[in-house]
């Protein structure tokens, strides 16, 4: 297809100049949702956007540069899905702005790339009618080619290049096949002008008029219906095998991430405790070496060791994301949200807050209703995000003894973790029905939700979300985490008294930390503790490093047995007190600022923060005079 | 000519929409989404709670609530169109 626009054309005055960055062009990916654009952007760009399997998962647009032969470079514009140029939510409305060239700092694009389904193409076509209409050369990418075969599908390219005035590739972006050819049209296209004159049609029906002619005579064969997906849909949404199964799943899920993360996190602690001891024989005795062991290796090793525990859960959201099954939970949550005013839709970005509240935020983006999408915002800090996970685990394995229930399926340990869970996702629910039923009051746009077919999460997409969620994990750990642990330790160490480090409670740390703890006293929290809560404030789990520091150096010679120096300052109600109380505080500054961006003011990150630190410390409080020691 | 929404078409059933009963500009959204009139709808799964439903139309999967498929008019497929006056 791409050669009829080949680089003979180049020689025309606008033709790009190689090595010019001053004329690198923008050509912007787009399409309806969940056709394939951000894959095949991570296939041109050598980037790493996020691909799932469900609709508006890009909800942002993302710059980056493809190479393209001829050692030219241009920039590639991903963008969230649209259906039309008439966005009705904030996603939509990125992706229009670029497109037509209204985005503040991003020219319009120089060419675009309209991404369509072949396996639903009759449908697919009508999308690009006003596409085309923009007047911008475009090149239709029909995706999905493997699918399209492996059903039976086919059609006539040129047929339908013919008829749309537009080249047209076959490809599967996925596999990387005929992915060649877009980038020879990249190269041909950004040195003509537009090909085509097309009367502008944004009526629905005309489009798909249009797209129905086109499919006729290109002798368009739909590919067979995807029978893998009717029939585990028949099982995974029946009344009740598929509610039994959804149980299981999350059980199975507790169950694995607690307990077989176990021996992974052991021999990762064995490993950072192996390491100490080396610098600890490497060099000689004095304040440097203190510094690292206590300080670096009781702060960051603490945290460290939670990776497996981490990569685990992620595994499960990514085979939960990549599968298609997160459509159909939305689904099965759309009646619980009903209940409290909101709807499906808005299931979707809590379900990713399972990992991190901040692209949760972002994802709703999504939601038509303006205040269906204040009201998720709302809530998405209260889910379980993945940073709470090492303080729970911590103080679950110091204080909660392990034995089985439900018949040994699950154990005590997993199962406190999973009422963790529970908590938050009702705090959750019913703060969002507070909300709904007053100043959020209001009904929301009717829900509707497309749902893809299953499909096989490949194997190298998993294991790129690990390999970027370790990243992440570890740069953390290596910045916030180890400033914190540094600067612990020397607040630790000073004043200093005939110069030798005073003892840790008489230090500045302890001279601030036994200032506010009568504040903190009542939930059975210690001034170490409280040190702890205050660092948490940039991200949850610095508190595990801090107290890792704190005890390292207490314990003199920095023995890390976090667990057994946890249970000399808390009392069983004390530790319940601090699961709570994390279970409900909004300790990430990310999140405030995110919130901030989204809202477009303080109004709301104020309140929800307030909120949240108010309901943490009640709940706290009252947990742990319950309880008691 | 019998009419009925969407609402009420039983599992495995199929109708002709008529019509959408909704605001111009939500009304839209659904008809991008494949609903519009003169096309085919199926009823396929269901929520295991039995609402929303999911219905087939276009070549695509769209599950939508109960009170908004009360709004897509439908007729039995193979009875005459809208008659012209
Ligand atoms: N079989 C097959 N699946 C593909 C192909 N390209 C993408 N997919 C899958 O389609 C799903 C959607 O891919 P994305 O790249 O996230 O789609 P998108 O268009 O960016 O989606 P949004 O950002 O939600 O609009 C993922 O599950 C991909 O693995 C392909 O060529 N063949
Ligand atoms: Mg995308």
């Amino acid at each position: 297809m791409s050669q009829r626009h080949g680089a003979t054309e180049t020689a025309s005055p606008s033709a790009i100049r190689p090595g010019d960055p001053s004329r690198l062009r923008t050509v912007a990916v787009v399409g309806p949702p969940n056709t394939g654009k951000s894959t095949l952007f991570n296939r041109l760009t050598g980037l790493r956007q996020r691909v799932a399997n469900y609709p508006g998962v890009t909800v942002e647009k993302r710059i980056g540069r493809a190479r393209l032969p001829g050692k030219i470079d241009v920039h590639l514009i991903d963008l969230p899905g649209i259906y039309s140029l008439e966005p009705r939510s904030e996603d939509e409305r990125v992706a229009r702005d670029v497109l037509t060239g209204r985005m503040p700092g991003v020219s319009g694009p120089d060419a675009v790339i309209l991404i369509l389904d072949s396996t639903n193409l009759g449908r697919h076509l009508g999308f690009a009618a006003p596409i085309l209409s923009l007047g911008i050369p475009t090149l239709v990418v029909l995706n999905m080619a493997d699918s399209l075969r492996s059903g039976g599908g086919s059609l006539d390219l040129d047929t339908v290049a013919q008829q749309i005035g537009a080249p047209v590739v076959l490809v599967s972006a996925r596999t990387g096949e005929g992915t060649e050819a877009i980038r020879e049209f990249l190269v041909g296209a950004l040195a003509v002008p537009a090909p085509l004159e097309l009367p502008v049609i944004q009526d629905v029906r005309r489009c798909r008029e249009w797209s129905a002619q086109i499919g006729e005579a290109a002798e368009y064969r739909a590919p067979a219906p995807p029978l893998w997906t009717r029939r585990l849909d028949a099982v995974l949404l029946h009344p009740v095998a598929g509610l039994l199964i959804f149980a299981a799943v999350v059980v199975a899920v507790f169950q694995t991430v607690f307990s077989f993360a176990i021996p992974l996190m052991d021999a990762t602690d064995a490993m950072v405790s192996t390491s100490g001891e080396w610098v600890r024989a490497l060099l000689p005795d004095s304040w440097f070496r203190s510094l690292l062991i206590e300080g670096v290796w009781g702060g960051v090793g603490s945290v460290v060791i939670f990776l497996p525990q981490i990569l685990l859960l992620f595994l499960f959201i990514g085979v939960l994301e990549d599968s298609g099954y997160m459509a159909r939970a939305a689904l099965i949550a759309d009646r619980t949200m009903a209940r409290v005013g909101l709807q499906g839709k808005s299931f979707i970005p809590l379900l990713s807050a399972y990992a991190c509240a901040v692209p949760a935020i972002l994802a709703t983006r999504t939601i038509e209703s303006k205040r269906d999408r204040i009201a998720t915002i709302m809530i998405a800090p209260l889910m379980t995000c993945s940073a709470r996970l090492p303080v729970y685990t911590l103080v679950i394995a110091a204080f909660i003894p392990e034995r089985p229930v439900l018949g040994g399926f699950l154990g005590t340990r997993a199962a406190t973790m999973l009422g963790l869970y529970a908590l938050g996702f009702l705090a959750a629910i019913l703060t969002a029905w507070a909300l709904k039923s007053s100043v959020l009051r209001g009904a929301g746009a009717p829900f509707s939700l497309e749902i893809p077919p299953y499909r096989v999460p490949s194997l190298q997409s998993l294991a790129l979300r690990l390999l970027d969620r370790a990243t992440t994990f570890l740069r953390r750990a290596g910045t916030i985490i180890l400033c914190t642990a540094i600067v612990l330790w020397f607040l630790a160490s000073l004043p200093l008294r005939n110069g030798e480090a005073p003892p840790i409670s008489e230090s500045v740390i302890g001279t601030v930390g036994r200032t506010i703890e009568p504040v903190i006293e009542p939930l059975g929290f210690d001034w170490k503790i409280g040190i702890g809560l205050i660092t948490s404030l940039a991200a949850r789990e610095v508190i595990v490093g801090t107290l890792g520091t704190i005890y390292g150096m207490e314990a003199d010679e920095g023995s890390r047995d976090l667990q057994g120096a946890l249970r000399g300052d808390l009392d069983l109600g004390g530790a319940v007190a601090l699961l709570i109380f994390f279970a409900f505080a909004m300790q990430c500054m990310s999140t405030v600022a995110v919130v901030r961006r989204e809202t477009a003011g303080w109004r709301w990150p104020v309140a929800q923060f307030a909120y949240m630190t108010l309901l943490a410390y009640v709940s706290a409080y009252l947990a742990n005079r319950i309880i008691g020691p | 000519m019998e009419r009925f929404t969407l609402k009420d078409l039983g599992r495995y059933e199929e109708g002709v929409l008529e019509s959408i009963d909704l605001p111009e500009h939500d009304a839209r959204r659904f008809m991008e989404l494949g609903f519009l009139p003169g096309s085919v709808v199926s009823a396929a799964g269901r929520s295991p709670f039995g609402d929303p439903r999911v219905y087939r139309v276009d070549g695509s999967e769209v599950a939508l609530r109960r009170e908004t498929a009360a709004r897509l008019v439908l007729r039995r497929p193979g009875s005459a169109g809208r008659k012209d006056p």
